[in-house]
């Protein structure tokens, strides 16, 4: 059974719409104040949540890789930090993701995929394709969620293993559940 | 255009006996080994890759610890990898957090090759143009013993400086390699648990 957000003070969500604000909610709850992005279409809300949250701070960055950086530097300053990208961004942070690899140093990255389903624009399909197997690669821990009830729940508890288990957790939010891109 | 250089560790030396509490990131290769010749600290924290990494992870730091004053030193080539990091650091705005670029113009670790700081790209213009607080270049002993008494003094946003160095591979001073003792030393130092 999902244990989502007991607490929470709000009515009942339909989470395949609603998982953003659920996913805010549970990063919140987790102890979560820092966040860094370069934005992409299914990020938008999760976006705009923490950049109006005056008690997080977030940062917009140039290329995804400074998001790994900022954030284990946030860790070693006593903050939990999450960094949100698009699947294509994973390519640019491998040689980086060393830095929390080899210092074991908590991380959370939300990763929306394009390229997978769907997809319209073939020049996302070769990175979209080696997303996972490249954070493998690297020794980052791969969790993938389909349906918004799934991915609520799957960021609860990467949440833990990043920031209690030291780990190096990234979350695929499947392009099924992000639904096509509109033009 | 002078192309007076200073020595690197008699930079450094200076810059660290006036810390004064200051969190201090260190670039990969030489700037690494020029700040642990100068003594191994537990607020020091040593990067042996992740290059590009110096300045941001300094950011991350300096956003985590506002208090706390973050002094990154770094190398122009490890600093040029990271020219987009001058682009997010000016918009994130930090009032705690400056950039030292130990600048020999050349890629100094792998056979001297020329770097862009030795054809034209100058780093605090740069800076300047992003938005960074104050810049400036500095190229003898006596222009960092004035620098050292300006980073005293708050600052309403990033700061970055230039100091240029003379092109030498000195005697390395290694840093323990092992990644964790490093950083749980250095989150210990601010009073948090290892895990």
């Amino acid at each position: 059974m999902s244990t989502v957000m007991a607490s929470a003070p709000v009515k009942e969500r339909d989470l395949d719409a609603e998982w953003p604000e659920a996913i805010y909610d549970t990063l919140k709850a987790a102890d979560v104040r820092h966040m860094s992005y370069v934005p992409d279409a299914g990020h938008t809300t999760l976006i705009n949540l923490f950049t109006a949250d005056r008690g997080a701070t977030s940062n917009v960055l140039t290329t995804e890789e400074e998001g790994i950086a900022v954030a284990t530097g946030a860790w070693l300053g006593g903050k939990r930090s999450v960094v949100l990208m698009q699947s294509s961004g994973v390519g640019n942070c491998i040689n980086m993701l060393s830095l929390p690899v080899q210092t074991r140093t908590p991380l959370l990255i939300l990763v929306t995929m394009r390229g997978e389903w769907n997809e319209f624009n073939p020049w996302q399909v070769p990175m979209g394709q080696a997303t996972q197997a490249s954070l493998e690669a690297i020794g980052v821990t791969v969790l993938r969620a389909e349906t918004g009830p799934d991915l609520v729940e799957i960021v609860e508890q990467a949440a833990t293993m990043a920031y209690d288990a030291d780990g190096q957790i990234a979350v695929l939010i499947g392009q099924r559940l992000l639904g096509k891109k509109k033009w | 255009m002078s192309d007076e250089t200073m020595n690197r560790r008699e930079a450094v030396a200076k810059l660290l006996d006036t810390r004064n509490g200051a969190l201090v990131v260190t670039g990969l290769g030489s700037p690494s080994y020029d700040v642990h010749a100068h003594g191994d600290t537990d607020d020091n924290y040593y990067l042996w890759g992740a290059m590009g990494g110096a300045a941001l992870t300094g950011l991350g730091i300096a956003q985590a610890q506002p208090e706390k004053r973050v002094m990154v030193i770094t190398g122009d080539g490890e600093m040029l990898m990271a020219f987009g990091a001058l682009a997010t650091i000016s918009v994130a705005k930090p009032t705690n957090l400056d950039i030292i670029v130990l600048d020999n113009q050349h890629f100094g670790e792998t056979g001297m090759q020329d770097s862009h700081t030795g054809k034209g790209i100058n780093f605090a213009t740069v800076a300047a143009a992003c938005g960074f607080e104050q810049t400036r270049e500095i190229r003898n002993l006596d222009g960092v013993d004035m620098l050292c008494k300006e980073l005293q003094q708050p600052a309403k946003g990033p700061r970055l400086f230039v100091l240029k160095i003379k092109a030498e591979n000195l005697p390395r001073s290694l840093p323990p390699r092992d990644a964790t003792f490093i950083k749980n030393r250095f989150r210990a130092h601010l009073g948090f648990a290892t895990c």
